[in-house]
């Protein structure tokens, strides 16, 4: 459904990506991880239509991309940022819902639907700063299920909060896009994130970033925190994805291709 | 924004409250001629009743009534503008040097000016407080607008909204406790300016022309009284629209709150 083809962005003389192909099926959660400074945040821009890329295309549906597509969610990775101050979390979860033509009511109730589901149906009320920053994200969360968009981009999207939180926010994301049969790609630096959450493991090179690596992740679901990290196919995945953020030569013999 | 808890409102209380005293027993131990600048509590018994004297009610309606069109017009001017000058960043750029040029002009130098305009006092007097009061709202709504997130606008552009809706939902909201700001001060300046232009350029109505009359009349308890009914007028507005700041930006506080 999303096809990026020789995606290309240069700031003035410094060019962050370089000839960026990918496909990504419809249903499909591909992690995209890179060392820092790849360009992993100027290919999500791209692709959300934030910035218009200097070179190549980005295709959704077989369509080329123009402006900010249809039916596509981003969630950020600085929810205080990303979320309005002077909303209840509630309206902040309706607020893009106007996009979709709904009434009053029917934002609400599907506002409350989604908060039910990542579990804030009790802090619906709550302005952001009056919750903690798990809660602020399960809200950005909440805001792009709620949209029901066929593409949502997270762009480090648990980076900010603590390590228990991240693991919850991690099942959370799976279960939830799971369920809505969305399509997802998802941007970190973390390794084992990127393996644990995704079908599949993009990784990008320094910048100018470039895709370096595609792997396929073949782990039982639906996965599990403890379980899923101690597979011998899990750890010998992230060895490899490993060695190629760091740039290292790829070592093929331990990771199951297709 | 000021906030103003139970002991700090006290001691301002009592700090007023001890001078007034000092003052009083000044002018009774015969420090001054009290027939000339009367006691305070001579001036304080006439605000008093100015407040229920036909002649000085006629003028306080009309300096409120142009104060308030004065804020208003420079409510529709300014923040429109600070609007458009925050967020069309070589717009801001073009008439910046003209901003800066126009600020510092004080407003009461343009009263002989106006007073050749106008022929009507009403308008003369909106215009010259309209001129001073335009500038503090003006540039909070600038700075206001420059200091919405972009990621905040980022977001909702990236659910596939407008520049308008980007504009009415996210950048109109955040950057209103800056406007606020720029009111309330802007609320303080016109009253200023109102009376000013009343004292300067006369008129038949006005607080400005009442105390004008009394000066001529050598009646200093009745200038010196409505001046300090202004005052407390003054007092009146800024302590209104302080609360209304906080009540209505409760977020913008808790924000600025955590970031320190």
């Amino acid at each position: 459904m999303l096809e990026l083809v020789d995606l290309s962005h240069t700031y003035g003389s410094y060019r962050a990506i370089d000839r960026v192909n990918l496909k990504v099926a419809q249903g499909e959660v591909v992690c995209i991880v890179g060392p820092s400074g790849c360009g992993k945040s100027t290919l999500l821009r791209s692709i959300a239509g934030l910035i218009k890329p200097t070179g190549g295309n980005v295709l959704l549906d077989g369509r080329p991309v123009d402006g900010s597509p249809e039916n596509l969610a981003v969630v950020f990775q600085d929810y205080s940022r990303s979320l309005y101050p002077w909303m209840s979390a509630l309206a902040n979860v309706g607020l893009p819902l106007r996009r979709r033509g709904l009434d009053k009511k029917r934002r609400e109730a599907a506002a409350m639907a989604a908060l039910e589901q990542v579990g804030l149906a009790g802090a619906a009320a709550k302005f952001p700063w009056e919750m903690s920053g798990g809660m602020q994200q399960r809200v950005s969360i909440a805001r792009a299920l709620a949209y029901q968009p066929k593409l949502l981009l997270m762009d480090e999207p648990f980076g900010s909060v603590d390590a228990q939180t991240r693991e919850e926010l991690e099942d959370l994301t799976l279960r939830v896009c799971a369920h809505h049969g969305m399509t997802i790609l998802l941007i970190t630096h973390d390794v084992d994130e990127s393996v644990y959450v995704g079908d599949r493991v993009v990784v990008l090179s320094k910048a100018p970033g470039t895709v370096v690596g595609d792997l396929p992740v073949q782990l039982p679901g639906p996965r599990d925190q403890i379980h899923t990290r101690e597979l011998d196919a899990f750890v010998r995945l992230r060895a490899e994805v490993g060695r190629l953020v760091r740039g290292m030569t790829p070592h093929r013999n331990g990771v199951e291709t297709r | 924004m000021p906030k103003v808890n139970g002991a700090s409102l006290l001691r301002g209380l009592i700090g007023t409250a001890g001078l007034l005293v000092v003052l009083e027993a000044a002018g009774r131990l015969g420090a001054w001629d009290t027939e000339r600048l009367p006691l305070v509590s001579t001036v304080l018994l006439r605000a008093g009743e100015l407040l229920a004297d036909p002649e000085f009610l006629v003028s306080a309606r009309s300096s409120l009534t142009t104060w308030a069109l004065a804020l208003l017009v420079t409510i529709a001017i300014a923040v429109p503008a600070g609007l458009l000058l925050g967020m069309v960043k070589p717009a801001e750029v073009a008439v910046r040097p003209l901003i800066e040029f126009l600020r510092p002009i004080p407003s009461v130098a343009l009263i002989p000016l106006v007073i050749l305009l106008y022929s009507e006092t009403t308008h003369m007097r909106i215009t010259v407080a309209v001129y001073a009061a335009l500038w503090p709202v003006l540039i909070n709504t600038i700075y206001g607008v420059r200091d919405i997130d972009p990621l905040a606008k980022e977001t909702l552009r990236s659910f596939g909204f407008g520049p308008g809706s980007v504009a009415y939902r996210v950048v109109l909201p955040g950057a209103a406790p800056f406007i606020a700001t720029g009111i309330r001060l802007a609320a303080s300046v016109a009253i200023v300016l109102v009376v000013t232009s009343e004292l300067i350029a006369g008129g038949i109505e006005g607080i400005g022309v009442y105390i004008t009359i009394a000066a001529s009349g050598n009646r200093l308890d009745l200038m010196i009284g409505a001046t300090i009914l202004v005052g407390l007028f003054g007092i009146l507005v800024n302590a209104l629209l302080v609360a209304g700041e906080n009540r209505l930006f409760r977020w913008h506080r808790a924000r600025a709150g955590a970031a320190t």
